[in-house]
């Protein structure tokens, strides 16, 4: 290890993650190093780093939920999703390219997206009441940048860095959920044209409200409340793809309408 | 389709025929085909899968279709080829949706979902589009096909799959008809339920951007062989997820959005 001395505590995990997301440069693992970075003290972190945030402008507009598949779950030995925060420079506005330069190896997955229009807070909210309080449903992809090399993280060391996050785009439909079997929901992923993956709505815990009942559960339990007009990215419908420079990127789904990026 | 032709059947392809045919026979599986048979090519490998159904057809089968397999992109980067292969569905392949099918049926069985079409006209390459395609459709039934290997463990490449009628096993199709009029087969979404739990998920797409194009490719690949798609035939045109190996007393269905569901049963093992 390069570090070795180094004395990690909460807020050097946060400023390391938030300079090697600034700089663009990947580094090993800190859990591996600090045997305290446990989960709850990596959920500390993730919030700390929020609040970073916000001290350079920055704005909560939602969350996402990681692992909610049963691959990604067995592959970090854990039985249940990860959470994390959405801020407005998290949005890739619709035109813009990704910045692959400013990233440090950025891989897509197609989600299925909910703004809300009611507060959900757990515990106790299930899968039935979370859909209640959506008020829209949208085709996402979201772009993630693990500032772990190789994506090598333990679960702590995910859930400090935020889950990966990088950049979100929304699709140019706004769907009421009323009506769409979003377990249903089907979804091709295209690179340059080419289907490379394919889902539904229920690869995401059997069904996205599921995922949105987690996440109002989980932040509930932290003391948090997912507001009305938050965005929720419910998780990876597919195995995250690699995004290379001038890559088309489209995810396009039966009732959602499509999203479509440029790398 | 009348019997396969025997043209250009070769000693190669006869051996192969018999080595493949032996697997069913004595209900165990066999070493991969180009092991046995190095020089064997894909060419070869489509004479070794016919010399095969003209045994069935000779003992009594009838050919009622065909199936396209490694027609996704997943599929193909496993078997290390960037075109799909086509078998032949005789009706000894065909179960109902609720009687079980009775264990030892296959021997090392793996199932797929799939958007089973059923045409009205006949089609015959080269030259069938996606309009002629769609046209000479009657109406497509939601499926569950069994794939199964007469190569031990699956050790199989492009030549062995083809040589072994394309992996084919069984098929149970869904008995509701839909019109592909009003599905958007490029974009439904299909889930595969494994004993009750969500074991794959996939959309229409996935299978050469729609299963329409699997139906183009399968008409105009055999076309130029001499083979027609007939009216009435069943065509299996890919799945629409990575396949799931399944076992004795296994429930496995699928749902695929303005398609319908269908239901396989595996039976099993009677205890006396």
């Amino acid at each position: 290890m390069t570090t070795t001395g180094t004395t990690w505590d909460i807020a050097s995990v946060v400023d390391t993650l938030l300079e090697a997301e600034r700089t663009a440069t990947a580094r090993s693992s800190i859990a591996k190093e600090w045997p305290g970075l446990d989960v709850a003290t990596a959920y500390d972190a993730q919030d700390l780093a929020l609040r970073r945030r916000h001290e350079r402008g920055e704005r909560t507009v939602g969350v996402k939920l990681g692992l909610t598949s049963k691959a990604k779950q067995a592959q970090m030995k854990v039985d249940e999703p990860s959470v994390a925060w959405l801020t407005d420079a998290m949005e890739l506005k619709a035109g813009r390219s990704i910045p692959v330069d400013e990233l440090i190896h950025p891989r897509v997955e197609p989600e299925i997206v909910f703004v809300l229009d009611k507060p959900l807070r757990g515990p106790g909210v299930t899968a039935a009441s979370a859909l209640a309080a959506v008020g829209v449903v949208m085709a996402g992809l979201e772009i993630i940048d693990s500032r772990f090399a190789g994506y090598g993280f333990t679960l702590p060391d995910g859930i400090a860095d935020n889950n990966s996050s990088g950049l979100f785009a929304t699709g140019s439909v706004a769907c009421a959920p009323n009506g769409l079997d979003l377990a249903l929901e089907g979804c091709l992923l295209e690179i340059d044209g080419a289907v490379v993956d394919s889902a539904t709505g229920a690869a995401v815990l059997g069904h996205p409200a599921e995922a949105l009942a987690f996440a109002a559960n989980q932040f509930g339990r932290r003391g948090h409340t997912l507001e009305p007009g938050w965005i929720v990215l419910t998780g990876g419908l597919t195995n995250a793809v690699p995004v290379e420079a001038g890559a088309r990127i489209a995810a396009h789904f039966s009732h959602l309408g499509s999203v479509v990026v440029s790398g | 389709m009348s019997a396969p032709t025997a043209t250009g059947e070769t000693a190669l392809h006869r051996d192969a025929a018999e080595h493949l045919l032996g697997a069913y026979a004595a209900g165990k599986a066999v070493a991969p085909v180009v092991e046995a048979f190095p020089q064997a090519t894909i060419t070869d490998a489509y004479r070794i899968q016919q010399v095969q159904v003209a045994r069935w057809v000779a003992d009594g089968d009838r050919v009622r279709g065909h199936k396209v397999g490694l027609a996704s992109a997943a599929m193909q980067r496993q078997a290390g080829v960037n075109q799909p292969d086509y078998g032949h569905l005789t009706q000894s392949m065909f179960f109902l949706e609720h009687e079980p099918i009775p264990p030892g049926t296959f021997l090392q069985p793996r199932i797929e979902p799939e958007i089973a079409f059923v045409l009205a006209r006949p089609l015959r390459g080269p030259g069938v589009t996606v309009a002629d395609a769609v046209s000479a459709i009657d109406f497509v039934l939601p499926a569950l096909e069994i794939v199964d290997s007469r190569v031990a463990d699956w050790r199989i490449g492009i030549v062995d799959t083809i040589s072994d009628n394309a992996s084919s096993g069984g098929v149970v199709l869904g008995a509701t008809p839909v019109s592909p009029r009003s599905v958007d087969l490029r974009l439904t979404g299909c889930v595969l339920h494994h004993n009750g739990v969500v074991a794959a998920t996939g959309a229409g797409g996935a299978v050469l951007g729609s299963p329409i194009n699997s139906l183009v490719w399968l008409a105009n690949t055999v076309g130029p062989l001499g083979i027609e798609l007939e009216a009435g035939h069943v065509v299996l045109p890919g799945s629409m997820t990575s396949a799931q190996t399944i076992s004795a007393g296994d429930t496995v269905a699928t749902t695929i959005a303005g398609v319908g569901s269908v239901t396989a049963v595996m039976g099993r093992e009677e205890s006396q």
